[in-house]
């Protein structure tokens, strides 16, 4: 990366961060809705333990994983939201008069996700830990799901991002959650996919890319490390954030026209 | 006199705010899309459920998980409700009514109805799905009726409790305050398997979590042998009257607002 396109991107992350972590409205509910599903979901669900062939003897640990997931899709709105409103304010188009290179704001602005993001699978393991679950796949897998849960928020945020560019209106990216909660929900959230009896439902969960990100972070948790998963969670987390990016970065081209 | 006056300012404000529901998209989604998800996920992928050791509910899964959406759907139907007085005062819409109103409580009403007709555009919706797609009925029309009541009257609480909200705040921002403990106290019940399969902290608290008490009744009367229906239906009247008073306060204080 050249020096011009850092100093860039470095002013235009620390603007997206601190815009950010600035707005209680963003970063609480992004904690708390998820912190409480999962503790709901664990006690409410803890007797799905005793059905055969289920993976885990806890809950906790069987569910921690999607309360990433869920962390994931406060990141496409807090990222859509923020460029939606630096469009509408005209923040863009003065942007747009500077030197300032396309890469530069999409790196930027998805520097407040991926801070978001940090700071929410910290939070996410150290309250699962505090709460009892265990991390099979020890400090190193531990590691692995933080890594993988930023990245599955970046994948995210460039979906916010992308809305935000066609659209320019916060609305219509807030309008993406609906969407995505519909997507989180028809996966395999709540039952690993073979003990799901629904052949419709089985069959949705098995083609919906969100059950791969889940089981991937879940085979950290529960299992230990299990190649295949991890390689499927990597691979369509990279495949979301390089669709995402090179998508917002075609869109950001007309937003930012000289005239 | 005075009782036509109040019934021609709940209509009047019953017929727009449901005349603007109906013809928005953006508002009938959410109040559609939420059960609809909540009914596919848990009855569809957590049917399994069904061969938990010490899970006897005789209609089946399908319907243990109908009667939490039909009350989630009736609780939130009340609760978007409250988005719309709220969207209502931040735009002074509601200064309007407050000026023209001769029965100001009346105000009250109309967004309780129009919470009403709203819901039941979606219960009617949800049961026809859930027919649809085979779940089974052990009660009788007379358990069903008192099923649908029991919804009704939360569908009345949750409004209430939202309305006294949004009169209160008057602005948008207050949706997660009316959501959120709507949100929590539904979940805090035994959602996905019965209260005697709960273990730990959660049961503790649903047992003592009135919802809990509800939902249960609403399942019994689906499977047909009712149990604690008076005290369920004796717990939403409590909860319809308390939030009724709570809303009628928040009246005064937007009132005094101006």
């Amino acid at each position: 990366m050249s020096s011009g396109l850092a100093v860039q991107v470095g002013h235009l992350a620390r603007r997206s961060v601190v815009r950010t972590l600035r707005q209680p409205a963003s970063v609480v509910p992004s904690l708390f809705f998820p912190l409480m599903l999962l503790a709901v979901n664990s006690g409410g669900l803890a007797s799905a333990t005793r059905i055969r062939g289920f993976p885990s003897d806890s809950f906790l640990d069987f569910a921690l994983a999607f309360t990433f997931m869920q962390g994931a899709l406060f990141a496409t709105s807090n990222a859509g939201t923020d460029l939606a409103r630096d469009i509408q304010t005209g923040f863009l188009n003065r942007l747009a008069l500077t030197p300032l290179r396309g890469a530069a704001l999409l790196a930027g602005q998805l520097g407040g996700v991926i801070a978001l993001g940090l700071v929410q699978a910290v939070v996410y393991l150290a309250v699962g830990l505090i709460a009892g679950a265990r991390i099979e796949a020890g400090p190193a897998g531990a590691a692995v799901i933080v890594a993988l849960s930023v990245l599955i928020g970046l994948a995210f945020g460039s979906i916010g991002v992308v809305m935000a560019l066609r659209t320019g209106s916060g609305e219509a990216v807030q309008g993406l959650f609906p969407l995505l909660f519909a997507l989180l929900f028809l996966s395999s959230m709540n039952l690993p996919r073979n003990l799901i009896e629904i052949g419709w439902f089985r069959t949705a969960a098995t083609v919906n890319p969100v059950s791969y990100l889940i089981e991937a972070i879940r085979s950290l948790v529960v299992e230990g490390w299990n190649g295949q998963a991890l390689a499927l969670g990597f691979g369509i987390a990279l495949a979301i954030a390089a669709a995402g990016l090179l998508v917002a970065d075609r869109s950001l081209r007309g937003r930012l026209a000289r005239t | 006199m005075r009782r036509s006056r109040f019934r021609s300012v709940a209509l009047a404000v019953a017929w727009r705010n449901l005349h603007t529901y109906f013809t928005t998209p953006a508002l009938v989604l959410p109040g559609l899309l939420f059960p609809l998800l909540f009914f596919a996920t848990f009855a569809g992928g957590l049917s399994r459920l069904r061969h938990v050791p010490g899970f006897d509910f005789p209609a089946g899964y399908t319907a243990f998980q109908f009667v939490f959406v039909l009350l989630q759907s009736a609780a939130f139907g009340g609760v978007f409700t409250g988005f719309a007085i709220a969207r209502d005062f931040e735009s002074r819409f509601a200064r309007r009514f407050l000026l023209a109103a001769p029965r100001r409580s009346a105000i009250v009403a109309g967004y309780s109805l129009a919470a009403l007709g709203r819901w039941s555009f979606i219960a009617l919706l949800i049961t026809a799905i859930a027919l649809a797609t085979g779940m089974r009925v052990g009660g009788s029309g007379v358990d069903l009726a008192s099923l649908y009541a029991l919804a009704l009257l939360v569908n009345v609480a949750g409004g209430l409790w939202a309305a006294g909200v949004a009169m209160r705040l008057r602005t948008v921002q207050a949706g997660p305050l009316m959501q959120v403990p709507v949100f929590v106290s539904l979940f805090l019940a035994p959602v996905y398997v019965p209260l005697d399969l709960l273990r730990g902290w959660i049961h503790a608290v649903a047992s003592v979590n009135p919802v809990s008490l509800i939902m249960e009744a609403g399942r019994s009367l689906i499977a047909g042998d009712p149990s604690g229906i008076g005290l369920a239906f004796g717990l939403g009247g409590a909860l319809a009257v308390g939030f009724a008073a709570w809303a009628l306060r928040g009246l005064r204080k937007a009132e005094s607002a101006g």
